[in-house]
């Protein structure tokens, strides 16, 4: 995503300071939809000018300018439209206020807009793609590019997203407090799968991808700023750069999954993996226990065993059995089949995957054929296991999970081709 | 979550489609325009694109050197790729209709010509969570 031509230094400086300046442009001209594209335009005139330019010494008041700017035309036009169909007169300083005139307060403008952006009325698609660019910063050609459609298809996404926004008549404001807790669910869990969308590998222009999860790890990391005392906050970035750690040793030279025990734990990255540990700690010390947390306080398990059999298993048992009550996830559930597997052995595990074959959320998901495969290839029943690795293989959408479990497959039919 | 949805002709009816009349073709590439057109507008559009004829079509096998071997139009087949779309949309079900709405283009007389689209989920290079 860095093909703007800026150094990072000013890419971050841009980025940080995109929400900030939306909200000053929102705020003057009530009008979200214009706002942001404005502020879009200011963004991109900044990625022309500064690298040639210089960046000015107050860039704040620069895009603020620049987008005031962009609005003052936007209002004339539409004044002039307006115009044209009613002939009414207006009074363009009313809809178009002088710059001085600006209000300052931009404290909390980075939350209200993730709460507008993450809207309950929009679909998760819209909502990642609305959140990266009127908070993330990023240019529509960006977020295109990172979800392979064309520019204009991501452009319309946008802006259909904006109309339900204005469509639903949701003030610039933070929710009101009853809404509020239910309000900042829904932002975390955008910011969950805008991680989820980054956390990939092999085809496409992964690299860009990849960023995906770095964007959503830098906004995890403004909104727990904002409020540091909300222990889900916590816990998601916690869990995020607890996941995150072991990025690079996710993937094989040739972009091929490694999954966790096989992963050469020299390469986890410890300064993320302390930064996580030593937030879920505080977080866990507030006592209000939340699903991101405990999905943290699993990640820190896996990541404190310097090798894969030091895994504490009964505690990762015991931590889904808390996920589990709080929440009916059939992913929870196939987890936690695991983990009794790990703890009790696999016939155990296997019997309760059994329970999850009429679960209709789960039926002909490839997760419930891969976890059965490796469970029975854990009970030495490689033929059977081998038969779910490939079932699992043709029901997967994604590439490299494919791959991996083809593999497996042919792994275990190979030991018993050369077995006696 | 992307669908490429691919429009299937039986021979028969390609040869048929060219004795269709001025009208009956304007109003079946009308009814394709505002699908494309909706499609655009609602950010579901990735790629959309039609095929020459048959005719013209070669199946092409590496001989022993690796030259390419070509054969002529295959008679014996009795289906032709005609054309496919590629979209993105939120759930399966969207795809469904969107291909729904391709079969309904009209035919002669207006009538809809209920042509079969096959629906195929493409594959992404995103791993969910691993095991």
């Amino acid at each position: 995503m860095m093909d703007r031509g800026l150094d990072i230094r000013s890419e971050h400086l841009l980025r940080d300071l995109a929400p900030q300046v939306l909200g000053v442009v929102i705020r003057r001209f009530r009008d979200f939809a214009a706002a942001e594209d404005a502020v879009q335009e200011a963004l991109i005139a900044a990625a022309l000018q500064w690298p040639r330019e210089g960046i000015p010494d107050n860039p704040r008041a620069w895009l603020i300018r620049v987008a005031f700017r962009r609005m003052t035309d936007h209002v004339r036009s539409e004044l002039a439209r307006r115009q044209r169909e009613t002939a009414a007169v207006a009074d363009m300083e009313q809809l178009a206020p002088p710059v001085d005139a600006v209000s300052e307060s931009d404290q909390d403008d980075t939350l209200i807009l993730l709460f507008m952006c993450c809207h309950p009325a929009l679909t998760s698609p819209s909502a990642i793609a609305l959140t990266l660019r009127a908070v993330g910063g990023l240019t529509t050609a960006e977020i295109a590019n990172a979800f392979l459609v064309p520019e204009a298809t991501m452009a319309q996404r946008i802006s259909r997203a904006k109309s339900s926004i204005k469509a639903s008549g949701v003030p610039f404001g933070l929710p009101t407090s009853e809404e509020r807790e239910q309000r900042l669910r829904a932002v975390l869990h955008v910011l969950y799968l805008i991680y989820n969308e980054g956390y990939t590998s092999s085809i496409g222009p992964h690299l860009q991808r990849l960023e995906l999860s770095r964007e959503a790890i830098r906004l995890t990391r403004a909104v727990h700023v904002l409020l540091p005392d909300d222990a889900e906050v916590a816990g998601l970035l916690a869990l995020m750069l607890l996941t995150d750690a072991r990025s690079t040793a996710r993937m094989g030279t040739d972009e091929e999954l490694i999954p966790l025990p096989r992963q050469n734990r020299a390469l986890w990255d410890q300064t993320k993996i302390s930064e996580g540990i030593a937030l879920l700690t505080a977080a866990l010390a507030k006592g209000s226990i939340g699903a991101y947390q405990l999905q943290a306080a699993v990640a820190a398990v896996h990541d404190e065993a310097a090798r894969a059999e030091e895994t504490d298993w009964p505690q990762i048992l015991a931590l889904y059995e808390l996920l589990k009550c709080m929440s009916d996830n059939p992913m929870v559930t196939l987890n936690h089949a695991i983990a009794v597997a790990m703890v009790h052995g696999p016939s155990n595990g296997l019997e309760l995957l059994r329970a999850l074959d009429s679960d209709t959320r789960l039926a002909g998901h490839h997760r419930l054929d891969a976890v059965r495969a490796h469970l029975l290839e854990m009970a030495g029943d490689h033929e059977t296991a081998s038969k779910h690795y490939r079932i699992a293989a043709g029901r997967t959408t994604s590439i490299p999970e494919r791959n991996y479990l083809m593999r497996q497959a042919a792994r275990l039919s190979k030991t018993d081709e050369m077995a006696p | 979550m992307k669908y490429i949805l691919l429009m299937v002709g039986a021979k028969a009816g390609v040869d048929t489609y060219r004795a269709w009349s001025e009208k009956d073709i304007q109003a079946h590439f009308a009814h394709l325009k505002g699908i494309n057109k909706e499609l655009k507008e609602r950010g579901e559009f990735v790629a959309n694109e039609g095929l020459a004829p048959p005719d013209q079509a070669k199946v092409v096998r590496a001989g022993t050197d690796g030259t390419p071997i070509t054969d002529g139009v295959f008679p014996e087949a009795k289906e032709f790729l005609l054309g496919y779309w590629m979209i993105d949309v939120d759930h399966p079900q969207r795809a469904y209709e969107v291909a729904a709405r391709l079969s309904a283009g009209p035919g002669p007389g207006g009538a809809p010509l209920g042509m079969p689209i096959e629906v195929r989920q493409i594959m992404s290079g995103r791993a969910d969570e691993l095991p």
